[in-house]
Formats: C-alpha cells, sequence, structure tokens
C-alpha cells in the first residue's frame, strides 16, 4: 500500500487531522479501500500484507478511495454511554451507528450517523462527510460519519 | 465410531459473586467429577478454557484449574477461541481421547464479568481494530445485536413483541434453573417497558454479563462402559472458521469481505457451524429433540432458529409464536433459561450449554425436562471467526 495518506512523522502534529489516517482521507472526505493487484478483491480497512482472497496469492495493493455514497443495510442508535475508548460528549447524547452497503465495492461498512442528518430507515441512500470525533490536547480528530443523502429519490 | 461420552456435568451458579475465576471453576469441576463418579486423581487431562479478565491465571486456564484441583501430573491445554472458547475446549479434549492419548479428561471454564459493557481488551492502541472499533464508532457489542436485530425487522418485518416472547419464553425456563442468576418471569410488557440500550434493543433484550463456572468429564465410550458409568454421547464439535468472503458483518470489525470478486460461499458462517456439526453426527435438524443458542439478544436467538435449521429464513418469528421452541413444545430452545437467565460468563457459557443438553438427554433436567430428549445440538458465535456446534445424543 501507498503511505500517501500517511502524514511525515517528523512533522509537527497537524492541528487537525484522520483519527486514522490510513483508513481515511479527512480532507477527500473518503473511506480508503485496498485492492489486490492481483485479483482485485477489495478490503477495508486496508491493513492486508497478503490479499485476503484464499485463492490468492497477492502481495501488491493500491489503495483507493472508496465509494462516497451508499445504502443503509441497517442502523442502530445507542442510548447508554459505551466505554472508553470512546470519549462522549458531555452530557451524553443517543448515537447511531449504522451499515452500509456499497454497491461497487460490494461490502457493508459501518460509521456513525452524522447527529446533523435526518434519521435514516433501511434502504435510505446515506453519503461520507468528514466530521471531528474529539478534541483533546493533540489538537482535533476527524472521523467519517454518514449524512442522509436529501433527495432519495434523485440517489435512487 | 467417533463418540465421546459425557460422564459428568458440574456448574457453579451464575451471578456477581466478587471471587476469583479460579474458585468458580473449582467449584464446577468438582461438581463434574461427583457428578461422574471419577476421583480426580484418575483425570489425565485437563482442558481449560481461557479469560482475560483473570491475569496471567486466565491465559493459562488448564495449569490454573489442575493446580486449584491439585497437581496430579494431569497434561492440559488452555484454550480462548472468545465466545466459543469452552467448545474448543472440549474439542481438544475429545481429540485427546479420540486418539486414544487419554480415557479421563476434564473440561471448565469460568469467569468474572465487568459491570456494564465489556470493553476491549486490555490497554489497546490504534492497531487494534476491537480497540478502534470503540475510539471511532462507540461500537458496544450490543450495537452489532441492535444492527442484526434491525436488519430482521426490516427483512422479516419481525417486531419488538417478537423480540420480547423470546425473552418472556427463555425467562420461563429460568426460573426453574438452580444455576440460573435471573430466576424470575419476565412479561412480554416488562420486556417493552425496558429503556432502550442499541434500539430496536431494550434493556431485557440483551443479556447481561455475569461470573459462573462450569465444568465437563469426558471419557472414552469404552472407559464408560466398561466402569458402568451413565453417559451422553458427545456425537460432534464443530469450530470450523468462516469462508472468504464472509459478507455477514461481524464483531469487531468495521466492514464485511467485499463479494465483488469472488461471491459470497453459500452457507453463511453461522449456518456451516450447524451444518459441519450435521456431517460429522449423521444427524440433522429433523433429528433435534431440544437446542440450546447463544442469545445475546432476543433477535438473535430468532436468527439461529434458522440457522440450525429448525425453520425457513423469515419463519423464527411464527415458530416463536406457535410455542414450539417453548418448553412443552416440539423443540424447546433455551430450556436451560439461555443467556437471558445466565447471562454470560464467556469461558463457560458454551460448556454450560453442552452441560444442559447432558443434563437433558439423561432425563434429569426435573422441572424444566424436554420429555423424550435424545438429541440436542449448541451452538454459539463470537469475535475474529469463532464459533462453535456441538452435538449430544442419549
Amino acid at each position: 500500500m501507498t503511505d500517501a495518506a500517511l502524514h511525515d512523522p517528523i512533522d509537527p502534529v497537524p492541528a487537525s487531522r484522520s483519527a486514522a489516517p490510513t483508513w481515511f482521507d479527512a480532507d477527500g472526505g473518503r473511506l480508503l479501500g485496498q485492492t489486490c493487484d492481483a485479483c482485485r478483491s477489495v478490503f477495508f480497512p486496508p491493513t492486508l500484507d497478503f490479499c485476503g482472497n484464499p485463492s490468492c496469492e497477492g502481495e501488491t495493493f493500491t489503495v483507493q478511495p472508496m465509494s462516497s455514497c451508499g445504502t443503509v443495510w441497517s442502523w442502530t442508535t445507542n442510548h447508554y454511554k459505551p466505554p472508553a475508548p470512546y470519549v462522549s460528549e458531555e452530557p451524553f447524547a443517543p448515537y447511531t451507528v449504522l451499515a452500509v452497503e456499497l454497491a461497487t465495492e460490494g461490502m457493508v461498512v459501518l460509521g456513525q450517523l452524522s447527529p446533523e442528518s435526518d434519521p435514516v430507515e433501511v434502504g435510505d441512500t446515506v453519503e461520507i462527510r468528514t466530521e471531528t470525533l474529539l478534541e483533546d490536547e493533540n489538537g482535533t480528530q476527524l472521523v467519517w460519519r454518514w449524512m442522509r443523502t436529501v433527495n432519495q429519490e434523485d440517489a435512487r | 465410531m467417533n463418540d465421546v461420552a459425557i460422564t459428568g456435568v458440574g456448574m457453579h451458579p451464575w451471578g456477581k459473586f466478587g471471587k476469583s475465576f479460579v474458585e468458580y471453576g473449582r467449584v464446577a469441576a468438582r461438581a463434574a467429577l461427583a457428578d461422574a463418579g471419577i476421583a480426580w486423581s484418575d483425570v489425565q487431562f485437563v482442558a481449560g478454557a481461557n479469560t482475560w479478565r483473570g491475569g496471567y491465571p486466565g491465559l493459562v486456564s488448564g495449569s490454573t484449574f489442575a493446580h486449584a484441583l491439585g497437581w496430579n501430573g494431569a497434561g492440559i491445554s488452555s484454550s480462548f477461541a472468545a465466545c466459543a472458547s469452552g467448545a474448543q475446549a472440549l474439542s481438544v479434549a475429545r481429540a485427546q481421547i479420540l486418539a486414544g492419548l487419554c480415557d479421563v479428561a476434564l473440561v471448565v471454564g469460568a469467569d468474572v464479568a465487568p459491570k456494564g459493557f465489556f470493553g476491549p481488551f486490555g490497554a489497546g492502541d490504534e492497531t487494534d481494530p476491537d480497540w478502534l472499533r470503540f475510539r471511532l464508532l462507540g461500537a458496544t457489542n450490543p450495537t452489532y445485536f441492535g444492527l442484526y436485530a434491525q436488519r430482521r425487522i426490516a427483512a422479516y418485518g419481525a417486531t419488538s413483541l417478537d423480540f420480547a416472547r423470546v425473552k418472556a419464553k427463555n425467562s420461563r425456563a429460568g426460573v426453574l434453573n438452580p444455576y440460573a442468576r435471573f430466576r424470575k418471569l419476565v412479561t412480554v410488557d416488562e420486556v417493552l417497558a425496558s429503556p432502550y440500550v442499541s434500539e430496536p434493543l431494550r434493556l431485557l433484550d440483551v443479556c447481561a454479563t455475569s461470573d459462573g463456572g462450569a465444568a465437563l468429564v469426558v471419557t472414552s465410550v469404552e472407559y464408560a462402559e466398561r466402569n458402568e458409568r451413565r453417559f451422553a454421547r458427545l456425537k460432534a464439535v464443530a469450530t470450523n472458521t468462516p469462508r472468504y468472503p464472509n459478507d455477514l458483518i461481524e464483531m469487531p470489525n468495521f466492514a464485511s469481505d467485499s463479494t465483488a470478486v469472488v461471491p459470497a460461499p453459500e452457507l453463511g458462517f453461522k449456518k456451516s457451524l450447524a451444518h459441519e456439526a450435521y456431517e460429522q453426527s449423521g444427524l440433522g435438524a429433523d433429528d433435534l429433540d431440544l437446542a440450546e443458542v447463544y442469545d445475546l439478544s432476543t433477535a438473535l436467538e430468532l436468527d439461529w432458529y434458522e440457522h440450525i435449521g429448525l425453520c425457513q429464513e423469515g419463519e423464527a418469528e411464527k415458530i416463536l409464536a406457535d410455542g414450539r421452541t417453548s418448553l412443552g413444545g416440539s423443540t424447546p430452545v433455551n430450556a436451560s433459561g439461555g443467556l437471558a437467565s445466565f447471562g454470560e460468563a464467556v469461558p463457560a457459557q458454551a460448556i454450560a450449554q453442552v452441560g444442559e443438553l447432558t443434563t437433558q438427554v439423561r432425563g434429569e433436567a426435573a422441572d424444566r425436562q424436554v420429555d423424550g430428549a435424545r438429541v440436542g445440538i449448541a451452538i454459539n458465535q463470537g469475535l475474529f471467526g469463532h464459533g462453535s456446534a456441538t452435538i449430544v445424543s442419549a
């Protein structure tokens, strides 16, 4: 995989950065998938050194942004504060986690629903965006979240 | 003939007692040995199921339990396989016996549970997906259960009432089990009045985490017959992993495998566990008199009905409502009371499931006895591609 999305470790810590820089390009607002150069299978997160397809011997990959839109496969709203290392807002507010189906990749990925989004139902179209995960002494960490597409008819 | 004899069952009650897991395991082991009528000094192999909530001793559970009973020179193994840890320990003991390496083995699992949600293992870091799912998403275990439950609602029209009926059913069995932690009838209305945890699942839809311990004595059939022990037959222990691509999102993963290049296998992971156990045993879903399934949530119990072949997909709510899976029905599920009545004690739970099947096929389950029970399956699934299916017959 390439290191294009990684910050140079000798750089000072940027004021705002992806909470998972090799997984999520915060500037482009896209999850980064890893495509095997041999069998073209896609993997997320892009952390493999060897292809996960048991019929493939591939060891080289191309990291590229995944689809920015998907369909809600399922959702759940958490009403209790989760344990660390999650950093909850104070006061705690319920938050929704989505499982989103990406058609091109043939894959379901997780992500929170943006607190600014309309509520979703299974089958709704959602699009990815960059939001703040947390702010601490190291600056602002950014994460991907999903937003319900306003015009569902056009999206379909 | 690949049968192994289950000659003894032992349990420590489930609950919150503030003691060491070693104590729970030792109590269960002694009870299993007493039930089998076999002396500790005759045990040649101890298969432990690990916990990571007990320091170093929890990671070397075979040694820990052997030491707690007094060193007797037995061989040991220590297994960790998330929710399937107990079944994996049983699988090791079974293989030792079937290979002719020993005649008598003891299988033990015990745990101490934290209050509230399970968190990630250890201190964790940004290379550990289990740490990251909490950090980036707040994706607790019930988050995944909630996703599956909502999917059932969307795919099959399941309702909160269906889910509540599972809890009510399991509570009716649990009140009859002296080892269960929650021995109180729970009504459908009480479930529906409890607060949401991971909506659509409510507090009483999601299993608690408990302290507990369970043990089995397993021997060769020849040993059991020669020594005139009563026994149940262990017919199958499946501990297979998923096949690529696993198209169902599973704990603690951020994504499913992609099906864009390689199509998903015909049998999903959970169905493949039951299938493997049926293949090993030569038995099928039609042979089942009862089942113990891992009801981490009420909705997951309904999923299991379909995965073990009790009904077609989308029909679980119907066979539940018809009473088929209740005590007195044609195929009771979780006659023990299930995780709904016990709460999960991870490494002990799969052993307790097999213990319930054994007790039932021996006809010794007292008030919760399934009439004419001869064949049962126990099944579970946990993090990181672990799962097991075990078949026990009279």
